[in-house]
């Protein structure tokens, strides 16, 4: 088997993302990478760590050929203005911007300053969460792959919404973000002496992606605050969450092991000895994986859920990797090995 | 056959040397608890005592 895919905006963190995965896939074959900014000029130009494993050059949109998949990396709001083209020409479209996560109008409209444009293309897509949609990633040819606030919340949080377990308007959660999520878009705000050893309230409240958290969680309310750090990949979630009944450390243990205990990119991390006994971003570094543990307030019925991933892997490009290999029948683990790096 | 046992804090089934002995000592590969076999048959595991201070006995 031999899928040709392009990527459609590859110059940025995410599309070169896409790229590496893709370069190193058994069954994947990368046709074309676009990028208007970078046209003719080659791939290593953008992504240093593909000199010498490939020779592509990156394309403009205009020349987009026809192929199997395609990744579009776009800033968010840009693909919908091309969407038809891009569509016409791949049997699969993977979307890595927010333009297509909510499930209806009202939901995006909600989050968004300005209307959905194509609202009627919504429901045609899956939201690619694949521990929670795969079935739906199955048949699909329209994969909405989530960014990395809400696969790291949803994946930490869901079996506890799940369970019907948690009280709804109490649930608290704060991320701690790297600067890839800001993309490669230099500002004064990404200037190194503003950015550098930044603590930064980046969104305390109101962050546009908590309608995704929403919708997947079934839930009404999340008060959501987001702290940029001084990490270059990963993010690390941290959610208070008050429980609606007594649970011990064994009863969550095995909430948590009927809904991961066979998933293999995630995995539960609570330990009782060792330096690394809760999640840790840096050691999820470049891999698809999803750390999750917990710790019971014994004080109160309050779950601490913390949740690791790299951004631009599982939080964006190898989780729509994983989407791809579910879609066409491939090992969910397909170009999706590498399990990172220590010390790092 | 290969008898396994759960671990006292997760839960966690885990699986016991072919000749285990009492006293036993092994690490929960789960959530890493150390644990002591006290029991071979049924066995049973309890979480093993931390380091106690050495009397120069």
């Amino acid at each position: 088997m031999s899928i040709r895919c392009s990527v459609v905006g590859g110059s940025g963190y995410i599309g070169g993302e896409v790229v590496r995965l893709i370069l190193g896939h058994p069954e994947l074959e990368l046709v074309q990478v676009t990028s208007e900014r970078y046209a003719k000029k080659p791939l290593h130009l953008a992504h240093p760590n593909f000199r010498g494993q490939t020779d592509m050059r990156f394309s403009s949109a205009e020349e987009l050929e026809e192929c199997d998949v395609i990744f579009t990396a776009l800033p968010h709001g840009m693909l919908i203005d091309r969407f038809d083209k891009v569509d016409a020409a791949c049997d699969v479209l993977v979307d890595l911007s927010e333009d297509f996560r909510a499930r209806t109008e009202e939901i995006y409209n909600a989050w968004h300053e300005t209307p959905h444009p194509r609202p009627e293309l919504l429901s045609q897509f899956v939201y690619a969460i694949p521990e929670i949609h795969r079935e739906e990633l199955k048949s699909t040819n329209y994969i909405a792959s989530p960014g990395c606030n809400p696969t790291a919340i949803i994946l930490g949080l869901y079996p506890l919404y799940q369970a019907g377990i948690v009280d709804e308007t109490r649930t608290v959660v704060e991320t701690k973000i790297s600067s890839t999520a800001a993309g490669n878009k230099a500002s004064l705000a990404t200037h190194h002496p503003e950015r550098s050893r930044a603590v930064r309230s980046y969104k305390p409240s109101g962050h546009r992606h908590t309608g995704e958290i929403l919708q997947e969680l079934g839930t009404a309310e999340i008060s959501l605050s987001v702290t940029a750090i001084e990490m270059v990949r990963g993010i690390l979630a941290t959610a208070h969450v008050f429980l609606t009944e007594e649970m011990n450390d064994k009863q969550l243990r095995k909430l948590y092991r009927k809904y991961y205990g066979e998933e293999h990119f995630i995995r539960i991390v609570k330990e009782r000895q060792g330096i690394y006994r809760y999640p840790e971003p840096k050691i999820v570094q470049g891999t698809n994986f999803c750390d999750i543990g917990f710790e019971r307030d014994l004080s109160s019925n309050r779950v601490i859920v913390l949740s690791a991933i790299d951004n631009l892997t599982r939080g964006s490009a190898g989780q729509a990797i994983q989407a791809v290999n579910i879609r066409y029948g491939m090992p969910e683990t397909a170009g999706l090995e590498f399990f990172g790096l220590h010390p790092v | 056959m290969q008898k396994s046992v759960s671990c006292t804090e997760c839960d966690a089934s885990l699986a016991l040397s072919i000749q285990p002995e009492i006293g036993e000592v092994f690490t929960c590969s789960e959530c890493s608890a150390e644990l002591e076999l006290i029991s071979v048959d049924p066995p049973k595991v309890e979480l093993a005592p931390e380091i106690q201070e050495d009397w120069g006995e």
